[in-house]
């Protein structure tokens, strides 16, 4: 057995140990423990104002926290690579940028006016492919419907293929075929590729059919286990009411 | 430099204009090509970044600058004027990244602030001979200058060939550039350091009422044109250049202020472009 598997019993996990955000004198997360595996999707739900979205973004490093944060991997214990899909996403009906403009930033050095490579253009359709969206490379964000930016975003999320694949409330705001469309592409990701997905949703029927684990958030983890556990449980009906899972 | 420069004056001799006996339209004229596509090609970064304001608070920091280098005696208020701008633009900065207060409200007080305060130092002696600062003098550029806007366009160059995926990608979304290991802290001082020096360093000859809109409309007007990026670079500095050319010799002949002209062929530009694209 290598070390990653004694820490994790797996081959990469994410370890959360005591992390807690104070703002001045307010809590806004309080001793969260967590243990992710790679290959499992995470869902985290939870009222308005639980902190959900403060847990990502301590993840990502943007927030600033007490206690600790491991990635440990084949490789040891280092930072993991995060991809990271936005909830709001808003362009001005003018912006310039467009699809391939967005992903040759995040590839090339160089600025992406000056950039005419082929491979590059081939590369960005290929992710493109995997989130169903190969045919708006040329589109303006601007242009975009919800649906779209948020899979353009989970493209360029796995371009490299993270260790940790963050997504907050990706689907807000899009149709009912958009939603099923996004959970399947998310769950397929986990069958082939070795990361942690950590969802936040309020699609409880999505959570229900896709996640392995939920985590009910309330500043605090009031429960952590399968859907069927959390969504039984009585810290859920006492936030959501007993009907709320269909 | 000094050779380059005399072989641009040269050049302009060969010209059948009555224009080119003026050594100070030369030198405009040369500024005016060099200027123009360094605020061109910064605005088209302002204006993706949401940060039009905060440029035309810093046009009026440079009142301030110049008051506090006049109070401490200073022989060349430029240098006072760079290193109070540089430092109102960092301050801005780490107010933005630590108060949860909105944005342009703050840099509101910053600036109104720093305009009384540079008006206050600068009236003590009377305003009127700063009032050049206001307007700006495109036509009394020398050729010292000239080579000093030079490097600028250099620097303009490389530091917007580092910088500009990185602010693509912070103006797409903020918490995603930190996911790609972005500091939107460091990104934001390097900007606004570069935004201040060029605003600093070319505010005497455009004005500090006309500089931000030759940073927002060439950006505005081509925004408004364009598909991709790559579009958008090339035609914000195309409205820029031509704007400024035109705009300098259409102040000469009306003899009127050559930075406010640029500014309003660039405004007509804009509002061209609006009507017939949008059709409003």
């Amino acid at each position: 057995m290598n070390k990653c598997e004694k820490q994790c019993g797996r081959l990469c996990c994410t370890k959360i140990e005591n992390l807690t955000i104070k703002d001045r004198n307010t809590s806004i997360l309080e001793k969260i423990n967590l243990h992710l595996h790679c290959g499992e999707l995470t869902a985290i739900i939870g009222p308005n104002g639980a902190g959900k979205s403060t847990l990502l973004k301590s993840i990502i490093g943007e927030r600033k926290y007490s206690g600790s944060l491991e990635f440990i991997g084949e490789s040891g214990n280092k930072r993991p690579v995060i991809g990271y899909v936005p909830q709001h996403l808003s362009f001005d009906g003018d912006s310039p940028i467009s699809v391939s403009d967005l992903f040759l930033s995040c590839l090339k050095s160089a600025p992406v006016c000056f950039v005419h490579s082929k491979d590059k253009r081939k590369e960005i359709i290929s992710a493109l492919k995997k989130v169903n969206a190969e045919n708006i490379i040329d589109r303006k964000l601007s242009q975009l419907s919800g649906g779209e930016l948020q899979r353009v975003f989970l493209g360029l999320a796995l371009m490299p293929v993270p260790n940790l694949l963050l997504l907050d409330e990706p689907v807000s705001g899009v149709d009912k075929n958009g939603i099923e469309l996004f959970w399947k592409i998310l769950s397929d990701l986990r069958k082939n590729y070795d990361l942690s997905i950590i969802i936040i949703s309020h699609n409880f029927s999505q959570v229900l059919n896709y996640a392995d684990r939920v985590v009910l958030l309330d500043k605090k983890i009031i429960a952590n286990g399968t859907p069927k556990q959390v969504f039984s449980g009585n810290g859920f009906k006492e936030l959501f009411g007993a009907g709320e899972v269909i | 430099m000094t050779y380059a420069l005399n072989a641009w004056y040269s050049f302009l001799d060969l010209l059948p204009f009555q224009w080119t006996s003026y050594i100070f339209m030369k030198n405009a004229l040369l500024a005016v090509l060099l200027v123009t596509p360094i605020l061109g090609l910064l605005g088209t970064m302002i204006v993706n970044n949401k940060m039009s304001f905060f440029s035309d608070a810093l046009g009026h920091s440079a009142l301030t600058g110049v008051g506090l280098g006049v109070l401490f005696g200073m022989r060349n208020t430029d240098i006072s004027m760079v290193l109070f701008a540089v430092i109102f633009a960092i301050g801005i900065v780490f107010i933005k990244h630590n108060q949860k207060s909105a944005m342009d409200t703050t840099i509101g007080v910053f600036s109104s602030t720093a305009v009384a305060l540079g008006i206050v130092l600068l009236s003590g002696g009377g305003f009127n001979k700063y009032s050049n600062l206001l307007i700006g003098d495109l036509l009394s550029i020398t050729g010292s200058e000239i080579i000093m806007l030079f490097g600028l366009l250099i620097v303009v160059i490389l530091a917007w060939a580092m910088m500009f995926n990185t602010l693509l990608i912070v103006s797409a979304n903020p918490t995603f550039a930190i996911s790609r290991g972005i500091s939107t802290r460091a990104t934001d001082i390097v900007f606004t350091t570069l935004i201040a020096l060029v605003v600093t360093l070319s505010i005497k000859w455009v004005g500090l009422l006309i500089i931000n809109s030759l940073f927002i409309l060439p950006a505005a007007a081509s925004r408004m044109l364009s598909q991709n990026m790559r579009q958008y670079t090339i035609i914000s500095v195309a409205i820029s250049l031509v704007c400024g050319v035109v705009g300098l010799f259409t102040a000469y002949y009306l003899n009127t202020s050559a930075g406010a002209t640029i500014a309003l062929y660039c405004a007509a530009v804009y509002f061209i472009v609006l009507v017939f694209l949008r059709k409003i």
